[in-house]
């Protein structure tokens, strides 16, 4: 009997992805090993977000196949056990909502319709809000907080679902520093349990030394795989803190029918 | 002698509990979805399905559900497949629908007047039957928007999150839609279609001028409408003015009492958190060594959350304080 090989618990083989009918991502092959931390890097409108993005089926992949824990996405189901921090948007939707009701979402894929959550979905959220430093604030409304704090609210949603795959879209972008720092500490705590993380950053700042492994994006292929080289660590190079969110300027002709462009 | 000695008076009275409790329990995510107005759109399109329920001799509360369902999938599908276009497509279904509802109307050969009642309401006329259809689809919809709350808030909230718990969103914004349409017929007896969507966002509108959390907001909304509407039918049947309207109006003095309450809460909220989600980027840092040390006595331990808003600078962090920058330096502050 062959020895079995670890199961990567992401793979994207020959991806490529387009959005509004451009090529964005092409030739993509990546595998991500179980307890690694994979960092991706590279400039504005490389295809970074989109990369992670394509590991979650937000992003569909046009060409080759993406396999979360072995199983090819579309069958994929089991989705508690990945946890996913979108770029921060503003915090504050219609109505408002408490840092504890925001990070008890983050236990839905552990509960069922209708069932009230359980002593162990309590604590989980109890622990999660306490990682990143807000358990004074459980109560506030989250559109009080600040932009690192409110950053902060979205990683302990993901952790309270103690997630094997923990996938960050730019976590540190526009973040302070001592913001950075706890998720730095929040992060190490979860790369001792032996999670795998998958990081977009802009430059790594406290997050550097988690790193195990840099992935660099340069227009939609990888450029550089391998261990995080200092050069890498800030791949910005003017030092921008802001994201800057890239424009098609095609002239886009509203008819009320139109397909939505996805950006 | 009490008003409750008459039958329509009861019937009122219990049409009006029940809508009054389910129109801001959908209220809330629609408003949290940032689509208020979609009550009001519905409303619209439910108009044809009157007309069709008084052309074809069938009852038009089911021809208005049906209609009404069917116009709030369209709304659903537009927007998920249009964004910026959205609005417009919204507003050809609107004025589509209402505009159909004349006219059918008129082929049926029934007066203005029998639209106005579910226009603008006819609470007091409200049949024993129709109670009965109202406390159910209100019954069903309470259940289920406070039921699967966690899912509906979720959804709402954040969509990609969602879909990445696992959640299957089409079918939960589907569900929203769906029960916003059940709701809007329900109430269409009671406040009418072009008043009806006031009772799914005023309460919340208000609720939310003082709560800081989505259930309390969902609760305090609910309880609010549902006080709105059977003050509303009480005060109509003692000055004889038309209910729905003074439910509506009811409702808004609600928001207009409330509004100053939450001007006073979000100003001693700032005064207690001067400086929320700054830009660390607004406030250049100079070359290191040009500081001064903090004359003046330091009461404040700047850290984590102090409410001023760090910058870091080379191998420590500067906190921003009266347009100027601390820098900790031992047991006192350097000046940047």
């Amino acid at each position: 009997m062959p020895v079995d090989p670890v199961v990567p618990v992401v793979e994207i083989t020959d991806g490529a992805v387009e959005l509004g009918g451009r090529p964005v991502l092409r030739g993509i092959d990546v595998s991500v090993l179980p307890g690694e931390v994979l960092a991706v890097l590279g400039a504005n409108g490389s295809g970074k977000s989109t990369l992670i993005r394509s590991m979650l089926g937000l992003a569909p992949v046009r060409r080759g196949e993406v396999r979360l824990f072995g199983t090819p996405l579309r069958d994929f189901d089991d989705w508690r056990r990945v946890g996913f921090v979108p770029q921060r948007v503003s915090a504050a939707s219609g109505v408002p909502a408490t840092v504890l009701e925001v990070v008890s979402s983050g236990r839905l894929s552990h509960r069922r319709p209708f069932v009230p959550p359980r002593r162990a979905d309590r604590a989980a959220v109890e622990s999660a809000i306490t990682a990143v430093g807000l358990a004074d604030r459980v109560r506030d409304s989250v559109a009080t907080l600040s932009g690192g704090q409110q950053q902060r609210v979205l990683i302990a949603r993901a952790l309270a679902g103690e997630p094997d795959l923990l996938v960050l879209d730019e976590p540190t972008a526009g973040v302070d520093l001592s913001s950075q720092q706890v998720f730095a500490e929040a992060l190490s705590g979860l790369v001792e349990r032996g999670t795998t993380i998958v990081l977009v950053a802009h430059e790594l700042g406290p997050l550097g030394p988690l790193v195990h492994r840099a992935l660099v994006m340069r227009d939609g292929r990888v450029a550089y795989d391998g261990p995080p080289i200092e050069v890498f660590t800030d791949a910005d190079e003017h030092g921008h803190h802001h994201t800057v969110t890239t424009v098609d300027h095609a002239p886009t002709v509203a008819a009320p029918f139109d397909a939505r462009r996805r950006e | 002698m009490s008003l409750l000695s008459y039958d329509f008076m009861i019937r009122a009275l219990l049409g009006a509990l029940f809508t009054g409790l389910a129109a801001p329990a959908v209220g809330t995510y629609l408003v949290q979805r940032r689509l208020a107005l979609m009550g009001d759109g519905i409303g619209h399109i439910a108009v044809t399905g009157v007309a069709v329920g008084l052309l074809t001799g069938s009852s038009p509360t089911i021809t208005a559900v049906i209609v009404a369902v069917i116009g709030a999938v369209l709304i659903e599908a537009i927007r998920e497949t249009g964004r910026t276009s959205g609005d417009v497509a919204l507003a050809l279904l609107f004025y589509g629908g209402i505009a159909g509802g004349v006219l059918i109307t008129g082929i049926a050969g029934q007066s203005a007047a029998t639209l106005n009642t579910y226009l603008f309401g006819s609470i007091t006329t409200i049949s024993p039957s129709d109670v009965w259809v109202t406390m159910a689809l209100a019954l069903v919809i309470v259940v289920v928007a406070v039921g699967l709350s966690p899912q509906l808030f979720t959804v709402a909230q954040d969509q990609e999150f969602a879909r990445v718990a696992g959640v299957n969103v089409r079918a939960y914004n589907l569900l929203v839609s769906v029960m916003a349409a059940v709701t809007v017929t329900v109430a269409m007896r009671t406040v009418g279609l072009l008043l009806v969507s006031a009772l799914m966002v005023v309460p919340v509108a208000t609720s939310q001028q003082v709560t800081r959390g989505f259930r309390t907001t969902l609760f305090a909304a609910m309880t609010l409408g549902t006080l709105a509407s059977l003050g509303g039918v009480w005060i109509s049947a003692y000055v004889d003015a038309a209910p729905g309207a003074t439910i509506v109006l009811l409702a808004l003095a609600g928001f207009a009492a409330a509004y100053p309450v939450g001007v006073w809460l979000r100003r001693r909220e700032r005064v207690r958190r001067p400086f929320v989600a700054e830009d660390e980027d607004e406030y250049a840092v100079p070359e290191p060594g040009d500081h001064t040390v903090v004359p003046e006595q330091h009461l404040h331990e700047h850290g984590d959350d102090c409410g001023h808003p760090a910058v870091p600078h080379g191998d420590h962090i500067d906190y921003v304080h009266d347009g100027h920058r601390h820098a900790a330096h031992g047991a006192h502050y350097d000046e940047h």
